[in-house]
């Protein structure tokens, strides 16, 4: 039998599973306080996932308030909707407006590689699509521990298969996105999917269940056993240095039955049949009834053994928690509920009216007639904990910043082997082997993708795209995660300038140790204090995005991973200017000013043994941005441009050499490990034609851009940097080597 | 040659989206009501059936036949003709 809200009311003393689902003790007696006696074994279940970290944001609340400090408006407009909705939306003219968010599936991804990449791509995508939007584009940013380890070798190919799988499946082209390799992500690699999708201003739909007699509709597939408690159990733990301690069931994602929601809601939404909707994520219907509830402004009764169920013995608890994949939650005019039925048989998806809204203001959940649950929907979704954890800046940080990577000797290996490290070091090598394994290309609307530095996609006929680059440099945020951020931030700024996009709008997410740990959570508040100071000089708002804390395996936390996903818009798509390197005799001017840079750096890395040390290169914002002006206004003169990002400017030569399958000349100018080395930050590599080269060195000085020709493309195969001769095909061999190495050892 | 026999099913309480095709597939033909789930089946020939050999086959079996995480398996000999 139940356990109804009356046997609550009458047994208050049952000994309750508080515990085993992560609760506090205190946090227990807060729920016996709201509702004034013990809860349910299903009240109990819904408070306790979304009263999870991952739910909850309970350590993060206080510190992601300042997010919302930032002006709402970008270089284009205002925002359509921001923070706290699924996904932010921004106007991008001729009437469009885009959605974009990235998130983290980093423990399910560890325990189950392909499935859990799989499903983070389609949580993603749903998040997407219930802004109204049709999803057009999907990106990863990858985290794995080191490429010779056996456990990396078993994580990096579930992952990229999982990700292609569904990715491929949907139809959806990967545009971009980046693989990072430190010591500190094995045994707790790190999946962020980013989704972005098109919309018209009028079909942007909101969160909500107004409109008593409404009817709550499920529709989507059926509800089974899938990561009971997954969000609460496993995001919001730390693994063990031997593995999870417990291992709940783990989603498994039906890709084809996503593309088939998708194409119903899609035609739902433009039927107008809908008047509030929820995709089913992290907590499944604990998430979706109680939010839309309490985004909406009356109550909702539920009767939840209506729900259409794969496995017949579940508990109402367990239905509660499911976290089953490819389900969204309609609320729906009564007149309008057959037409709703109708378009969703018409692509076979089975929908359910399992509620309606009511004019109270409670969320009362029926199980055979009886009352399971009898809650203020609020308590649930958005008043639960808060904490203001303890943070302090750790004791460590001094000796590691101190250790400059500066004063490390330049002259350990002859300069032509360290060209050849730093080429081949993991951070740095070609990711063909994980690129070609999507479909970049899928739609036909993509115009850079892969090995170009940012992603790009056009939205209309007349030309108008948007430009994506997601970006993060761990080892940076561990020397100093307020400068860390504010890099992640630049680089992905910056990559997306580079195409002649203007970047407009941030998402980002934050994957960070245990909150527990005030070293972890200081590195936290700082990455967003950083981040907040940086967009609000940008001019770039953040729309979304989300936490993930607990990442840390036993007493080791990662390296501090803010990551930033920057949009950017542009008005024709037939003007972007590829990273590749333009046609023999073209002119290669280095923008931006070169410092003695190297702390932090591939460099120090792969020449000095895995160095971590130092203070990060200096953020120059401003920089930044002159970079982005001369870029919007000029780049009708460059044939190319390059970012310079990990691996300096011999990465970024090398790079849009091998890409173009052309040989190249690079000057050294100054002292060559930094010169060729160095990671000073508001950099680009452009390729200029003698032709124009006036006119593009009085673009760069209006913008107060330093600009020095530093090269020129070669005919041939030859690429000379300085004093050193190497074959294009050396290099390239050296840089395309040490994935498929790894992975097919 | 004797022969031990592997069955890998998907776990219960997890999604199979193979089986379920197929369930739609047998349904359009007219075979209603036939739920199915898919897993995979592993014939193999050992020189002689022993314990030792059956615990190989098992440790085989959790390690490489298997993705215990979303899978269940079964060892067992089969039946001579």
């Amino acid at each position: 039998m139940a356990d109804t809200t009356a046997n609550a009311a009458n047994t208050p003393d049952v000994e309750q599973p508080w515990a085993d689902l992560g609760l506090k003790e205190d946090e227990y007696q807060r729920i016996r306080e709201i509702l004034g006696r013990r809860p349910t074994a299903a009240e109990l279940a819904m408070y306790s996932v979304m009263w999870s970290e991952h739910c909850s944001y309970k350590s993060s609340k206080v510190h992601l308030r300042k997010f919302g400090d930032l002006p709402k408006t970008t270089p284009r407009g205002e925002l359509l909707a921001g923070i706290g909705e699924n996904a932010g939306v921004l106007d991008i003219g001729n009437g469009w407006a885009v959605t974009f968010k990235i998130e983290s599936h980093n423990h399910p991804s560890y325990v189950e590689p392909h499935q859990g990449a799989a499903t983070g791509v389609g949580g993603i995508v749903r998040d997407i699509l219930a802004m109204g939007a049709r999803p057009v584009g999907v990106m990863d940013s990858l985290r794995f521990g080191p490429l010779d380890l056996p456990d990396t070798q078993r994580v990096l190919p579930g992952v990229v298969a999982g990700v292609g799988t569904y990715g491929n499946c949907l139809g959806l082209p990967n545009i971009g996105g980046e693989a990072f390799f430190d010591p500190t992500y094995s045994g707790n690699p790190l999946v962020n999917a980013l989704g972005v999708g098109v919309l018209k201003h009028e079909d942007l739909h909101l969160a909500h269940a107004s409109g008593t007699g409404n009817k709550v509709v499920l529709y989507g597939a059926t509800t089974g056993g899938d990561g009971i408690g997954g969000v609460s159990v496993l995001a919001s733990e730390t693994f063990d240095a031997d593995g999870p301690a417990k291992r709940p069931s783990v989603q498994v994602g039906d890709p084809f039955m996503e593309k088939l929601l998708i194409e119903c809601t899609l035609e739902l939404f433009a039927a107008g049949v809908v008047t509030g909707i929820q995709d089913l994520g992290g907590a499944g219907l604990s998430c979706a009834t109680s939010e839309l509830a309490s985004a909406g402004d009356g109550g909702m009764h539920i009767e939840l053994d209506r729900t259409p169920l794969r496995d017949s013995s579940l508990s109402p608890e367990e239905i509660l928690m499911s976290e089953s994949q490819e389900r969204m939650m309609a609320v729906v005019e009564p007149g309008r509920v057959d037409e709703f039925m109708e378009i969703c048989a018409k692509w076979d998806v089975e929908a359910t009216v399992i509620g309606e809204v009511t004019d109270g203001d409670r969320l009362v959940i029926d199980w055979h007639g009886e009352t399971v649950v009898d809650v203020p929907p609020r308590t649930v979704a958005h008043d639960g904990p808060v904490y203001e954890r303890p943070y302090a800046r750790p004791e460590w940080i001094d000796k590691v910043n101190a250790d400059a990577a500066e004063d490390l000797a330049r002259d350990a290996l002859p300069l032509r082997e360290q060209v050849l490290r730093v080429m081949g070091a993991p951070n740095v090598a070609d990711r063909t082997w994980i690129t070609e394994q999507y479909d970049r290309y899928v739609l036909g609307d993509t115009v850079l993708a892969r090995p170009e530095s940012a992603g790009m996609i056009r939205v209309d006929e007349d030309g108008l795209g948007v430009a994506l680059s997601v970006d993060c440099n761990g080892r940076i945020a561990y020397l100093n995660p307020y400068l860390g951020a504010q890099h992640a931030l630049a680089q992905a700024y910056r990559c997306v300038a580079a195409t002649g996009a203007e970047p407009v709008a941030v998402s980002d997410c934050l994957n960070f140790g245990s909150p527990e740990d005030p070293s972890a959570m200081w590195q936290f508040v700082e990455a967003i204090l950083g981040l907040v100071d940086g967009c609000r000089e940008l001019g770039t708002p953040v729309t979304g995005g989300n936490v993930s804390f607990y990442n840390q395996t036993g007493e080791t936390a990662i390296v501090p991973t803010p990551t930033v996903g920057v949009l950017g818009v542009i008005d024709d798509v037939a003007t972007r200017v590829s990273s590749k390197l333009p046609d023999v005799g073209h002119e290669l001017w280095l923008l931006g000013e070169s410092r003695d840079e190297l702390s932090g750096s591939v460099w120090a890395d792969v020449v000095h043994d895995g160095h971590l040390g130092g203070m990060p290169p200096k953020v120059d914002l401003e920089a930044e941005k002159r970079l982005v002006a001369l870029m919007s206004e000029a780049h009708g003169l460059v044939a190319s441009a390059r970012p310079l990002v990990e691996g300096g400017l011999v990465r970024a030569a090398v790079e849009s050499a091998i890409i173009a399958g052309r040989g190249v000349e690079i000057e050294q100018q100054g002292e060559p490990v930094a010169w060729w080395f160095g990671e000073s930050s508001a950099r680009l590599l452009v390729g200029v034609d003698p032709a124009v080269a006036a006119e593009w060195n009085a673009a760069c000085e209006k913008h107060e851009v330093p600009a020095v020709r530093v090269g020129t493309v070669l005919d041939g195969t030859q690429v000379r940097l300085g004093d050193m001769e190497f074959s294009l095909e050396e290099l390239s061999g050296t840089w395309r080597a040490p994935i498929p190495a790894a992975m097919e050892s | 040659m004797p022969r031990i026999i592997v069955d890998v099913m998907p776990k219960p309480e997890i999604l199979d989206p193979q089986g379920k095709a197929i369930t739609g597939v047998l349904e359009k033909l007219g075979h209603t009501g036939l739920s199915v789930r898919q897993g995979k089946r592993f014939e193999i020939e050992v020189d002689q059936i022993t314990d030792a050999r059956l615990d190989e086959v098992r440790k085989a079996a959790s390690e490489v036949l298997a993705n215990e995480v979303i899978e269940n398996f079964t060892v067992r000999v089969e039946e001579a003709q």
